[in-house]
């Protein structure tokens, strides 16, 4: 039983880690896009982004040495991340139930790097856990534990409360949304009943990281624990699977599309790409495209199709 | 109370529109305007029109797609229509817009924070139709299905949808719902793009169905690749208009005034949107008095398509949208000029600007620059003698989204502003937070049967509630107002809309462009550039 459970969390792992990379070795593997930026841009320097200027504002932009503050942009990022900015600012109601929902995933994901590092220590000295820092991490994990499985179960409850209960949603609510919220409430559930339902002297939560670090297999794990952690698991593996692998798609849209602003003037690397695509035969069958799947890209668009003649 | 809309009722086999708009569902007016009994009456389509073309999405038809006729031949578009939706996901046939596309496919949470920022949906008074995701909604569920070939299990996922010509008819409609101003996306927490849905759409229908609207295909870009302006200005023709301007000019200000034609090695080549030499011919007029003044090597070019800075592909054709970038890079590439500049029309600014960016490499690497950042330079660094006392009335700035929003240009012209017009005041919001003018995306050019009731009870209230509100304070008609628009699109939806509600005659609410301000404050021109006469 217990080596099923281990096999559940790593295989869970595993899935979310090829699955999340697949995803993201795909969307860079698209085609450079035409240029679609939305501003403001936060790597403008500070007196053009306060306005959300862009360079396009200095007088022959492209004489001068182009200034991307990449500090600014971490900090803007850092904000959206951890904060849920941009949704505090356009919609006020909604960061009440996502923001906490969001944190909460948060503290089980910085819970479980301390319990993995708690673990780690412990291989390493059986003692470890009574040391002073040994008490701090543990009291860190259990606590960013406790108030991640919290947060994240009323942010699930209200995320849920508000689909069934708003009826502008109904259009836009599929079965799976609402399964998706009451997995996580599930996951989080079961995981928090378990560890506060599990016996006395049966192991917690560095005992059962200690067993999956050593392929422990005689650990008796209480039955509700294990439960959750499968299920927790089944999550892991789920989530990359489904548009809520949106920590992956949020890179694109905002570094490759939104603040995308690169120009292609003298970028040589750049140029090469294109002309690679110009090569692409493109399809469409509107008469006025003049595509016949022979012509290349840059053919059709040197086509005049209003004066019948190429040029 | 209105019937709910749901997803599935774009299937309806039936011609009924999914909803209509009553004066007084739409979102209230400032005052003088906030009586919804006293709203104009909204022309009804015609039993003819209603005969002849698809018109079962709303109380408007803005693209006039002829019904089909027969079952084979609404079968025969929804083959069309698949085999476009799968053309659409493939880097072949869409590498220039797939990547974000895709994004915005897979992504979207569904939590319609993009519903509050959209100035059609919230004028609209809510309408569940205007909703940014619902067109979104439906094109996503249809990827699923038809481009990822999604069964039972991503139909539980991402929601199903029957595809029917009734689907694609109203779809055709709904992309010419949006003015692509993503004000959407900006708010949008994961990124994801309603305004690119939109825009996507409508090259589906074009590249692949042959269908669009006709100002802006067959009259627009087809007609501008023709004969080298939308407006059918020919070179000789638009020369010889540019000429009668420059006298016009030189007689209204004292100053000799002329526009350089195909001056070789110029520094700079001057693109106008062609609808200004025709509609305000003063604004062309202001730029050759201002340029002129300043002592810039200035020239325009007579080629094909380089004296008409549109580009309505940006709104709806990869292909036209191309070729037409490519015309106006030629045009500066032959007259070996340093850089082109974008007289004032938005779209134009960031077709040519920005999207066309990764186009024009190579031989066709010509800078580009906006005419705000050249007119701010100028009148900040005092190369113009500029009295801001001509200048003393109230006058508020509108913001083309393409210029800031989607460009970033934001600041110059309110340098110039805030410089030579004492009685500047902002709009709220303003800047990248702007509201769309409600012609964005080729309204302001398409008329036809009632759109234009359509463009200024939805597209247009949320704007024209903003330039009330700038005004408040002054209403009264013994004071002239000035709109400062530069954008030629933009202006277009203001003359038609401020006409519409008469707010010249009962307000005295003026617009035009930032030159025209400029040149009314040149101490070296006659006092009164601005005639404050409605046109």
């Amino acid at each position: 039983m217990t080596a099923v459970l281990y096999v559940f969390v790593y295989a869970a792992l595993v899935v979310f880690v090829v699955a999340s990379a697949v995803r993201a070795v795909l969307y860079a593997r698209m085609p450079m896009h035409l240029r679609w930026e939305l501003y403001p841009v936060p790597h403008e320097p500070h007196e053009r982004l306060k306005h959300g200027g862009s360079y396009l504002e200095v007088p022959d932009w492209w004489t001068e040495p182009r200034h991307v503050n990449r500090v600014a942009e971490v900090g803007w990022m850092a904000r959206e991340i951890l904060l849920l900015k941009g949704l505090w600012d356009a919609n006020r109601r909604l960061w009440f139930r996502s923001f906490p929902f969001h944190f909460g995933l948060y503290l089980l994901f910085g819970s479980a790097g301390l319990l993995v590092l708690a673990g780690i220590r412990t291989l390493g000295a059986p003692d470890a856990p009574a040391t002073p820092i040994g008490q701090v991490l543990h009291a860190a994990y259990l606590v960013t534990g406790a108030a991640g499985l919290a947060l994240g179960i009323a942010g699930a409850a209200s995320l849920l409360h508000r689909r069934l209960t708003d009826a502008t949603l109904r259009n836009y609510t599929t079965p799976a949304d609402l399964f998706n919220l009451l997995f996580f409430i599930a996951s989080f559930g079961l995981l928090g009943a378990g560890f506060l339902a599990r016996p006395a002297g049966s192991p917690g939560p560095l005992a059962l990281v200690v067993g999956l670090l050593t392929f422990d297999t005689q650990l008796p794990v209480p039955s509700l624990l294990a439960a959750g952690v499968i299920v927790a698991s089944l999550l892991v593996g789920y989530i990359p699977l489904t548009h809520m692998s949106h920590y992956v798609a949020k890179y694109f849209t905002y570094h490759y599309v939104r603040w995308d602003d690169a120009p292609a003037h003298g970028n040589r690397a750049l140029a090469a790409r294109v002309a690679e695509y110009l090569a692409y035969r493109p399809t469409w069958s509107a008469p006025h495209v003049t595509a016949d799947g022979r012509r290349t890209w840059g053919e059709v668009a040197t086509t005049n199709p209003a004066q019948g003649t190429q040029k | 109370m209105k019937e709910p809309i749901r997803l599935a009722d774009v299937s309806r086999r039936d011609r009924r529109p999914l909803t209509h708009v009553e004066n007084r569902d739409l979102m209230r007016l400032p005052p003088p305007l906030d009586d919804p009994a006293a709203d104009r009456a909204w022309a009804q389509l015609s039993a003819q029109v209603t005969a002849k073309y698809e018109c079962g999405l709303d109380d408007t038809c803005a693209v006039s797609v002829p019904q089909p006729g027969s079952r084979e031949a609404e079968d025969a578009l929804v083959a069309k229509f698949l085999a476009g939706l799968e053309k659409l996901f493939t880097k072949e046939n869409n590498w220039t817009f797939l990547q974000p596309l895709v994004l915005t496919m897979e992504h979207c949470a569904k939590c319609q924070t993009c519903s509050d920022a959209c100035h059609i949906f919230e004028a609209s008074g809510g309408d569940e139709l205007y909703r940014p995701t619902f067109r979104s909604e439906i094109l996503r569920r249809l990827y699923f299905k038809h481009v990822k070939h999604g069964g039972l299990v991503s139909a539980w996922q991402h929601g199903d949808i029957e595809v029917n010509w009734p689907l694609v008819a109203r779809l055709i409609e709904l992309s010419y719902r949006c003015n692509l101003c993503r004000r959407c996306a900006q708010t949008c927490p994961i990124g994801a793009d309603n305004g690119l849905v939109a825009h996507e759409l409508r090259k589906l229908f074009s590249q692949e169905m042959g269908i669009a609207a006709k100002e802006l295909h067959e009259t627009g870009s087809m007609l501008q690749l023709k004969a080298g302006s939308s407006t059918g200005m020919t070179s000789l023709v638009v020369k010889d208009n540019l000429e009668f301007i420059d006298e016009d000019m030189s007689e209204k200000t004292g100053l000799k005034v002329e526009t350089p034609w195909d001056v070789e090695g110029a520094d700079i080549l001057l693109i106008h949107n062609a609808g200004e030499i025709l509609a305000w011919p003063e604004n062309p007029g202001a730029f050759a008095v201002i340029l002129n003044a300043a002592g810039i090597s200035w020239t325009m070019s007579s080629d094909l398509a380089a004296y008409d800075s549109i580009n309505y592909g940006l709104w709806y054709d990869d292909a036209q949208f191309a070729r037409v970038a490519l015309l106006h890079a030629q045009a500066a590439k032959k007259l070996k000029v340093k850089k082109i500049l974008m007289g004032e029309c938005g779209h134009a600014h960031k077709a040519l600007t920005v999207v066309a960016d990764r186009l024009l490499t190579g031989d066709l690497d010509v800078p580009r620059e906006s005419s705000m950042t050249l007119l701010r330079d100028l009148v900040v660094g005092g190369r113009l003698n500029l009295d801001p006392a001509r200048n003393d009335f109230p006058v508020t700035l509108h913001d083309p989204c393409n210029m800031v929003r989607l460009m970033g240009v934001v600041e110059p012209q309110r340098e110039v502003l805030r410089r030579i017009c004492p009685q500047f005041r902002e709009m709220e919001p303003h800047g990248v937070d702007n509201y769309c003018c409600g012609g964005g995306s080729g309204f302001a050019i398409m008329s036809g049967h009632n759109f234009p009731d359509w463009r200024f009870h939805v597209a247009g209230r949320k704007k024209l509630s903003q330039i009330l509100g700038a005004f408040s304070d002054c209403l009264d008609p013994a004071t002239p107002k000035y709109l400062c628009a530069p954008c030629s699109n933009c202006k277009g939806q203001f003359r038609d809309m401020l006409a519409y509600y008469d707010l010249w005659e009962r307000h005295r609410i003026l617009y035009g462009g930032l030159v025209e301000l400029i040149v009314n404050a040149m101490v070296d021109v006659k006092p009164g550039f601005i005639d404050w006469e409605w046109r």
